[in-house]
């Protein structure tokens, strides 16, 4: 293998990377902030994607941005709507909304499961167009993706230092102490939800884009690949400010990116990404809890082994 | 200032554990009153700050404060006329979040987009300085790091940054150390005399409920059995208030923690 296939390998790992980072930056604020597990990303993912491809097919790839991010907020309100007002899980009414979106995604793409754009204009064709020439040429994916996460990640945390951004995080942290500042819980956690889905649906939309299409699947297991990416942030950077969090959390969905593209070249089938994005996560999630337990069942062992010795 | 009239709650109605928690409370505090509040584990005490703050809504009756009606408020919106404070000390602020963070989110100031000034940090610094714990130069620290008395003074101090109309006290020192207690009292003390609060405090310190305040209540079964204040109030003992709560609800108050702090 060259230099010139590691290097290509690399950017595209790093723009997947990206594109995604925007979903882990959506389940920072769910998941992080806001402790809610909102299982409806995979649904709202395509959603973005969907949305996305029908406004760039009908001529307008700026306006697909802001239609499939408003779509996002849509599909957030609904979630949060389902747990705050009408009693439903916060589980339950992400995996009812997910369900739904198929549907929807599905009605939304004209019936069709499949819809192409490789003839029409994309940000990225346009990006591709702005560069032709330059010695960013080849990089015109990285560019958009770059910009549309710095973009996310400044307001991200302007915002979170906010009065309603710190409303939403002490939603997550200490939900009777938002109230006691008479702050209602149910409009922070719509409003995070709503911003979360935002965020997702870019993601998707950014994806499709770059992808030049969009199949009902592209959101299928997204949940888990940005949970681990997520939880692999929080290794990485996981003390210090929001601001550093919230890179640590796009350097962790690069990783796994670069990491998954290793494995592909030592031979790992393709089909193995969710698998290992799964083990990861129970991975993450476990290690801590039986480090914690680790004194305890030391010690039973060692109960059992001098009843053996006797 | 603060009028329940005829307040009745019933915890799981129709069940094998069904519990009067309040039936037919009466009750008005006027304005500026500091009032303690005693009586055995399981009276009612804590049931009414819930009934007043607003964490359930009352089956029966009216909660009538500052001239409104807030029988039907929803508990964050009355959060903005009512602070209160809790037996444990975690409750009241986020751990994750720093001090500075936190106490912008009680200053109740400011739009939904606006950050935390240098004006705003001046001010906790100020206020935090009456702690005089040091906290005024940890602003930037997440609240996790402080001890249970520091948090308690510094939720003491969230539920007061905004002077509130009513401030209920739910036995906010009993978690902490004889020493540590003591300070947050005084604490208490001073900023409810110098932003002259209407105040409730439960406490099952015999002692301290007839030394603070103006005015003492005694509860029993969802009650108000003895509700002394003024000249009555100054000549009473430990033992009168012992002997007052066997002839009002009719057997001994035999409740070690209350016998021996």
């Amino acid at each position: 293998m060259d230099i010139a296939t590691i290097l290509s390998l690399g950017q595209t790992a790093l723009e997947l990377g990206l594109i995604c980072s925007l979903t882990v930056l959506a389940l920072y604020l769910s998941y992080s902030m806001l402790n809610v597990c909102d299982l409806s990303t995979d649904g709202c993912f395509t959603l973005g994607a969907a949305v996305g491809a029908i406004v760039v097919i009908s001529g307008h790839p700026y306006l697909a941005i802001p239609a499939a991010m408003a779509a996002g907020i849509c599909s957030g309100f609904v979630t949060a709507i389902l747990q705050t007002k009408l009693g439903v899980d916060s589980l339950l009414a992400g995996i009812i909304v997910n369900t739904g979106l198929y549907s929807i995604n599905i009605a939304i793409m004209g019936g069709s499961s499949l819809l192409n754009m490789n003839k029409v204009d994309t940000v990225f064709s346009l990006m591709k167009d702005l560069l032709k020439g330059t010695v960013f040429a080849k990089q015109y994916k990285l560019a958009v993706a770059l910009i549309a996460v710095i973009v996310i990640l400044v307001l991200l945390t302007l915002f979170l230092k906010t009065r309603l951004g710190l409303a939403i995080r002490a939603t997550g942290n200490n939900p009777d102490m938002v109230r006691s500042s008479s702050i209602n819980t149910a409009f922070t956690t719509i409003i995070g939800l709503c911003i979360a889905g935002s965020f997702t649906a870019l993601s998707g939309c950014l994806l499709a884009q770059s992808q030049k299409a969009v199949d009902i699947n592209i959101g299928t297991g997204m949940v888990t690949i940005a949970l681990a990416s997520l939880l692999i942030g929080g290794v990485i950077m996981g003390k210090g400010g929001i601001f550093t969090r919230a890179v640590g959390v796009v350097l962790g969905s690069i990783l796994f990116r670069l990491v998954y593209t290793i494995a592909l070249r030592f031979d790992m089938p393709a089909f193995m990404l969710k698998l290992i994005s799964s083990i990861i996560v129970v991975l993450a999630i476990s290690i801590p809890y039986l480090k914690k337990q680790m004194p305890m069942i030391k010690r039973r062992m060692g109960i059992k082994t001098q009843k053996g010795g006797v | 200032m603060l009028k329940l009239n005829n307040v009745s709650k019933t915890f799981n109605p129709g069940t094998v554990n069904e519990k009067t928690a309040l039936s037919g409370l009466t009750l008005d505090v006027h304005d500026g009153d500091f009032i303690t509040i005693i009586g055995a584990n399981g009276a009612g005490k804590s049931t009414l700050f819930n009934a007043i703050a607003g964490s359930f809504y009352t089956d029966s009756g009216s909660i009538e404060l500052a001239g409104r009606d807030i029988t039907f408020m929803p508990e964050h919106k009355r959060a903005r006329m009512i602070g209160r404070l809790f037996q444990d000390p975690m409750r009241g602020s986020a751990p994750g979040m720093s001090i500075e963070e936190n106490l912008a989110m009680a200053a109740k100031s400011g739009g939904w987009f606006s950050h935390i000034s240098k004006s705003d940090r001046a001010m906790f610094r100020e206020k935090l300085a009456l702690l005089d714990m040091g906290l005024e130069d940890r602003l930037t620290q997440p609240v996790g790091l402080l001890s249970g008395g520091q948090r308690q003074a510094l939720t003491l101090l969230m539920a007061t940054v905004v002077p509130p109309k009513l401030l209920l006290l739910d036995e906010h020192t009993a978690a902490l150390d004889p020493g540590t207690a003591e300070k947050v009292l005084e604490l208490t003390k001073s900023i409810v005399a110098k932003d002259n609060i209407t105040c409730m405090m439960i406490t099952h310190n015999m002692q301290s409920a007839l030394d603070l305040g103006n005015r003492t209540l005694m509860m029993d079964k969802g009650n108000i059995i003895m509700d002394v204040s003024g000249a009555e109030r100054d000549g009473m003992t430990v033992q009168d208030f012992l002997d007052r709560f066997k002839a009002g609800s009719g057997k001994a108050l035999d409740n070690d923690r209350m016998l021996l702090s």
